[in-house]
Order: structure tokens, then sequence, then C-alpha cells
């Protein structure tokens, strides 16, 4: 009978505290939002909001959003074991107003951002590897 | 795997439903969505076949509103049944914390419901998680068939089948008609959160 | 009940001849042409039809399941941000998957490793792409 059992409804082991959760939340706005970024969502992979960001312009479904993106993600990356890969680099789905870019934040949660013209792929993408550098620090990752 | 965001006060748990292919799933979810719709805010995502089989999942939000001072989200999923999708199921049930096993009352069912309560086992075991232990609430469902005159199993053969070890809550149901989908919802959400709060305590 | 998904329920059905002639496009266009592994799905996530280098050893019925449902899945998030996303290929280290829309009902999912120019292979494959639809005229 195996031993190795979670059994209790297990929380995450990240219960994010007030402070850290508002210290992020800032690192989404001010880093990323308000470069031009219309919508950012940090999640995990069982498709829960950690926290999020919007520019308050653009009415989109996050929650949806979300369950679908770490789905997908669990897709992805299990595709990328059959191959006999680690992961893939899985970076973004282009759109005529307005793109998806996806980034892990160490391998258990991701961050989602949605973007239109007023911001070019490279400043996004060195935006995004920065706020991920701050979330880890905040989060002690 | 639940989520508390304690700046928010705010609390996200995930239940699946899960069971053989066209054994209701779906149907429960549609049902829910549209009894709750001016609660619910979102649409219903599905994720289906151009023959309406459920191909990675559906998911429905859905807020019950206050407990211990916390908003409790509670977001519902299915998967899909057919045995062919075993890859694209186990992703779903990913950070899980409460199950619905929808089985199919039919006669010619009986097989596919034992091999799909084994088939959750077995994904569950991929996550270290027990059948024995998670909260589960089993649903026999197209009980009303039998009044149009298709032989359905009876209760205490499917409760032999399905729930002699397990021995959980379980309901008759018709997904289609409505019975019973409400309280099997209410039942396996007071059940993830009798788990839960013997955590957040 | 007859599942809809078990076959091609559109006017895309496959007779005999036409899916040899399309498993012999995978092999001299593609796999010849250093594709390591090649799949025809439905959108369901059925294999029609297939072709490798005969070094390939993975669990084709599982990637086609996840395929599709990773195809379907970025379909959704596109209707969710009002927009039309065209899911074209993950990249790894040593073997990158493309994939390709073949009418609105089957995908062409491509294995391959780093030999090549991607630009080469993208060009085989959509070549091959239009040599299978032409198999339905």
């Amino acid at each position: 009978m195996a031993d190795n059992y979670d059994d209790d409804i297990s929380l995450t082991d990240y219960t994010l505290g007030q402070d850290q959760l508002e210290k992020i939340e800032n690192i989404l706005t001010k880093d990323l939002v308000d470069s031009g970024v219309h919508s950012v969502l940090l999640i995990d992979m069982a498709g829960n909001i950690i926290a999020k960001g919007d520019s308050g312009r653009y009415e989109h479904d996050l929650y949806s959003l979300a369950a679908l993106a770490s789905a997908n993600f669990a897709a992805v990356d299990t595709m990328a074991k059959i191959v006999g890969e680690d992961e893939f680099s899985l970076l973004f789905h282009k759109g005529e107003n307005e793109s998806i870019h996806f980034s892990k934040v160490h391998s258990e949660f991701l961050l989602i951002t949605i973007f239109g013209k007023e911001i070019s792929l490279g400043l996004l993408r060195l935006k995004v590897a920065e706020a991920i550098e701050k979330i880890k620090s905040v989060w002690s990752l | 795997m639940a989520f508390v965001n304690l700046k928010n006060k705010e609390v996200q748990a995930k239940v699946v439903f899960y069971g053989p292919g066209r054994g209701g799933k779906t149907t429960n979810l549609e049902y829910i969505y549209n009894k709750f719709r001016d609660r619910i805010k979102s649409d219903m995502v599905s994720i289906k076949t151009h023959g309406d089989r459920t191909l990675f999942f559906d998911f429905l939000p859905f807020d019950i509103g206050k407990i211990m001072g916390y908003d409790v989200k509670i977001q519902l999923y299915t998967v899909p049944g057919q045995v062919k999708y075993n890859a694209t199921r186990r992703l779903v049930l990913k950070g899980v914390d409460g199950m619905v096993f929808v089985a199919d009352s039919m006669v010619e069912q009986r097989e596919k419901n034992l091999l799909s309560l084994k088939n959750l086992q077995e994904n569950l075991t991929i996550y270290k998680k027990s059948i024995f232990k998670i909260p589960l609430v089993l649903q026999y469902n197209k009980r009303d068939l039998e009044k149009q005159g298709i032989p359905v199993m009876p209760l205490d053969m499917m409760e032999k089948d399905l729930n002699s070890q397990l021995k959980v809550p379980y309901f008759e149901a018709s997904a289609l008609a409505g019975d019973n989908v409400i309280n099997t919802l209410k039942k396996i959400i007071s059940l993830t959160m009798a788990s839960l709060q013997n955590v957040l305590k | 009940m007859a599942s809809d998904d078990d076959r091609s329920v559109t006017d895309y059905t496959l007779n005999q001849v036409q899916l040899e002639r399309i498993e012999k496009i995978l092999d001299s266009d593609l796999v010849r042409s250093g594709i390591n592994s090649v799949l025809m799905i439905d959108m369901a996530g059925n294999i029609i039809a297939k072709g490798d280098n005969g070094k390939c050893n993975h669990d084709v019925y599982a990637l086609a399941a996840l395929a599709s449902a990773n195809f379907a899945a970025v379909d959704t998030m596109a209707n969710i941000v009002g927009e039309d996303f065209s899911l074209l290929f993950h990249k790894g280290e040593h073997e990158s998957i493309h994939f390709s829309k073949i009418f609105n009902e089957f995908l062409l999912i491509s294995l391959f490793g780093k030999e090549g120019s991607l630009g080469l292979l993208r060009l085989k494959i959509a070549e091959a792409v239009e040599k299978i639809k032409s198999v339905w005229h």
C-alpha cells in the first residue's frame, strides 16, 4: 500500500502573504501594464489565478483564459516529454491586434501577458524577463 | 490544490467531473450553467469535437459565496470520457480538490463504469492522491431512461460495483432533466470545503 | 450509438486509394527530406495517416490526442481574445514540432531535429499540404 499520499485537500505550498501579493501585483502593474501590456496573469498549474494586472481597457474572460492556458501548457509539456524533450520554449501566439505571450516562472507557474501593437515583442520579452526575476525574489523561489 | 489569496480573502478550489464517455459529465455542467446563469459571470468554456464529444475539458467557474470570511470560487471541470483521451484526461486532473464520478446507469455501460473508475484511481495516484481520501461523490446518471423503457442497472448493483469500498455519498440523477444535479454539486462543494476548512484553521 | 468522431463525418472522407496516396506523400516528401516523424490527424485526435524514419518509438496515439487538444485550446484562447492565432510550432533543443492545418478538418504534425533549415522544412511541409489537398479532387 503506498505510503506517499497527500491525502487531505492540499493547499498550495505557496500561500502568499498579503505583503508578498501586493508586491507582486505592483510588479505586474508597474513593469508590465504601465509599459503597455493590456492584461497580465500569474497562474499556477491548476489554473488558479494568483495575481493579475489590467489596463482596464480590455474586457477578457481572464478566468477562462487561466484555465485554458494552464491545461494547454500541461498538454504542450507532455508532448515535449513524449518526443524526448524536457520542455519546449513556448513563446507566443501572434494576433492581428492582440498577441499572447507565455513565460514560465519557476516550474509551477505561468506568466501570461496580453499585449497589442503599443509594445514590441522584443521589449515585451525583456520586460517579462525582468518582471519574472523580481517576482522570484519577492517569493524567494 | 486549493489556492488561498489572503489579500483578497479568496479561495479557489477545483472540482472535476469524471466518468465514462457519454455518461453525462458535460450535461451536468450545462445544467448548472443554465440554472445559475444570473450568478455566473463568465461563459462556460467547452473544448469539444465536431461530434460534440468533450475533447479537452469543459470549464465553469462558480462563485459560491462566503465561507469563514473567504470568497470561495469553485472551478468546475469535466474530462473527456473516451478511453483514447487518457493523456489529456490526466492533465485536467492536475491540482484537483474534489471529484464527482458520473456513472452511466445503462446496462451496457457497466463495464465502462468500472474501467473508468479504475482509470480515475490510477490517474489520481500519479498525483499522489488516493481515491479513498479525496472528496468524492458518486452520481448514478440517466435514471430517467427507465421510464422510457430502456433498461438501467438496479441501484444496489451499481452501489456494489462502484461504492462497496469507497462508501461515499451517492445520488440517483438525470442530468438532462436536472434531477439531483444541484444536490450532487452541493454535496461535493460541502465535502471539498469541509476538507479545506480543516486546513484553513 | 456510433461515435461521430471515429470516422471523418465531413466531405473529406477518404478511401483506401486516397489514404495510400497520402501516406506516399508523407513518406517521399517529408520523411525523405529530414522530417523524423509525421502524423496526419483529425481534429478529434484520430490518426489518419503517418510516416516516420524508422527510428521513432514515441507514443503517437497520446501525441495525437494531446496535439488536437493543444490546437483546440489555442483556438479557444484566440476566441476569448478576439483574435485568430495560427499555432506554428514548438521549438525544443533536439526535437521540434510543427503544426499545419489541412482545410479545417485535419492537422499535419511534423517532428524534426536540428538537421536541415527550418525555412526549407516549412516549405516542404507547405508543398506536402497542397499535394494532400489535391488528393480530394
